[in-house]
């Protein structure tokens, strides 16, 4: 039930895209079709499901402080603080997850990697993927904790990224002033979808 | 003799040098008349009715919420002054005079806002001035409390017409609807008018009922859960609450006017049917679940369906806002989707989410921005059972 908890937080309460605004490059670029956020949006669940947890569990048995005794001994290990190093190894472990993911699609769906293009490796960058181990550690979940936290944000993006790709494709029957088409109506439509996911802030699980 | 008239003043406005302000006398020509052409965009009615008339049918659903509403604003203040009133003793040109005093400025303030805009639009980007205003501008007092102040009323309008319309390029090319973004953008903005005990009954309308403070019965539901069962949840009763006797927003108290809205509405065809019945049917499943799950603390989380239907606006809601063709699942599958998802919600909100006590607004915003996604789902396995009927690979 705390795990359901969790990631029900994680998609709706605490969307990344649209409550953090986190990952918005990936987000504002890759929907413009459907199709394409939803193979995106699948991505970065799965790099999500697997970069939480291993970061979980690279901070809780090397980075934290005292976090190397099963390594050094209980008093050696004890004034070593390698927190410092979270980004640097946080980053590490999701550029290894993003090249293996990428490597599937390439050799599963040709398709959805060209139609992907650039943003594919990118995600390496996605400010939502680091954003979800950072928070992660400052909510001090543990390894299952942690992976449902993951899942639940990777859903969340994916969410609001197709619901975003269906109204900009449904956009183009409309006639936006030249000056906001493309980019600028995008971010405009991300601050309406913002507000409306408000219906959620204040929830308390 | 009027049509012989607007002819001949058509060339004036369509190549002489009146060009600029053709929208206006677009406008006027076919508010008049059924106009010869075809709709090229938005959404399509293929009939004899064309956008304008669809949005008149909507417009004529709301009068007897409209008039109601203006009734009950000067009732509740009169009630402020005077308890032991009730409706059959209250004088009623009394409450309609009360209730004009709180309901028109507001009107006349998005009327003149809302339409200027519309009209600087309209002669801007050349488009038509649209019927869907008067919807918007309609919808739009009757979803606020009497009490709202006036510089607010022409911001919200602003934001619903301008963010919410206008930059999508008009009347049916719109995401969310434009009425309900106004008022998700005074709410976010400025809670404190907006929501609360202290707005829903007008003190405008007579300076005698100074201060007086009524909660709707909604947030008298949530701020009372912990009292006990058995007594009434309010002083309001059944009746009352469906007739629409009790403190709120101008025009949606009342579920009987809602209904004969909703029966014109679906007589017309201009509302889908399909929306209505699953937005009820998604609440009553859902409140049920919540009356089932509750602990005997919670007492909000075990309202019956029947209270959660005749309470707050949901009725208003369900049947004016949700049905919206523009902002609306445009599937029939997905309309069903759309508006199961939109009762839930919204009990979801009133239950659950202790920042709002209403959540039909709430719901009905986040089902438009979920709209095309559902949509475009629907059309997707539509597609597919086609093809393997078919036998198309």
């Amino acid at each position: 039930m705390e795990l359901v908890n969790i990631f029900i937080k994680a998609v709706f309460i605490e969307n990344m895209a649209l409550v953090f605004f986190l990952g918005m490059c990936s987000f504002l670029a890759v929907s413009k079709k459907v199709e394409t956020a939803n193979g995106l949006g699948m991505a970065v669940v799965f790099v999500l499901l697997i970069t939480t947890p291993l970061n979980n569990l690279i901070s809780n048995y090397f980075l934290k402080e005292g976090a190397l005794s099963w390594l050094l001994g209980a008093e050696r290990a004890a004034g070593i603080d390698l927190t410092f190093l979270a980004f640097i190894a946080y980053i590490a472990t999701i550029a290894a997850t993003v090249q293996l993911v990428e490597m599937t699609i390439d050799k599963f769906s040709p398709a959805l990697y060209a139609s992907l293009g650039v943003f594919l490796p990118l995600i390496a960058v996605n400010c939502a993927i680091l954003g979800s181990s950072l928070f992660m550690d400052l909510k001090e979940l543990t390894l299952t904790q942690s992976a449902a936290y993951g899942v639940g944000n990777g859903v969340g993006f994916w969410l609001a990224i197709v619901a975003l790709a269906a109204i900009r494709e449904k956009l183009k029957y409309s006639n936006v002033p030249p000056a906001l088409r493309g980019l600028g109506i995008t971010f405009m439509i991300t601050g309406l979808m913002a507000m409306a996911f408000t219906i959620f802030g204040g929830i308390q699980i | 003799m009027l049509r012989k008239l607007l002819d001949s003043m058509e060339p004036t406005f369509k190549e002489g040098k009146l060009k600029r302000l053709y929208p206006f006398f677009e406008a006027a020509d076919t508010f008049l008349y059924t106009p010869g052409t075809k709709t090229k965009s938005g959404p399509h009615v293929r009939d004899g009715l064309d956008l304008k008339r669809a949005m008149i049918s909507v417009v004529i659903a709301l009068i007897p919420c409209t008039l109601f509403g203006i009734w009950n604003a000067g009732y509740q203040s009169m009630l402020a002054h005077n308890p032991e009133l009730t409706p059959g003793t209250a004088n009623f040109f009394e409450a309609m005079t009360h209730g004009l005093w709180a309901f028109l400025p507001i009107y006349i303030v998005t009327l003149a806002v809302g339409g200027t805009l519309e009209a600087i639009f309209s002669v801007v980007r050349k488009h038509e001035i649209n019927e869907g205003f008067l919807v918007t501008s309609l919808l739009f007092p009757l979803i606020l409390p009497p009490t709202i102040p006036l510089w607010q009323v022409a911001l919200g309008i602003a934001f619903g017409v301008v963010v919410g319309k206008e930059i999508f390029g008009g009347t049916g090319m719109n995401v969310l609807n434009p009425a309900l973004t106004g008022r998700l953008f005074l709410y976010i903005a400025y809670p404190a008018q907006i929501s609360g005990d202290k707005v829903w009954i007008s003190e405008r309308a007579g300076q005698w009922a100074d201060g007086y403070s009524g909660a709707t019965p909604l947030a008298d539901f949530y701020a009372n859960r912990a009292a006990d069962l058995a007594t009434p949840m309010t002083d309001v009763s059944a009746f009352n609450a469906f007739m629409g006797f009790m403190p709120g927003s101008i025009g949606e108290t009342s579920v009987l006017c809602c209904l004969l809205g909703a029966a014109y509405l679906i007589f017309s065809k201009v509302g889908s049917w399909r929306i209505m019945l699953s937005c009820v049917i998604g609440m009553v499943v859902t409140t049920l679940l919540c009356n089932g799950l509750a602990p005997d603390s919670n007492r909000y989380m075990a309202v019956s369906p029947l209270w959660q239907f005749l309470v707050g606006g949901f009725a208003f809601g369900a049947v004016f806002m949700a049905t919206d063709p523009v902002s609306a699942a445009q599937t029939n599958t997905g309309r069903w989707i759309y508006g199961f998802l939109i009762g839930a919600l919204t009990v979801v909100v009133r239950v659950l989410n202790p920042a709002y006590p209403e959540g039909i607004m709430l719901a009905i915003i986040f089902m438009n921005v979920f709209a095309p996604t559902i949509d475009y789902y629907v059309t997707k396995a539509n597609i597919k059972r086609r093809e393997a009927r078919l036998g198309v690979q």
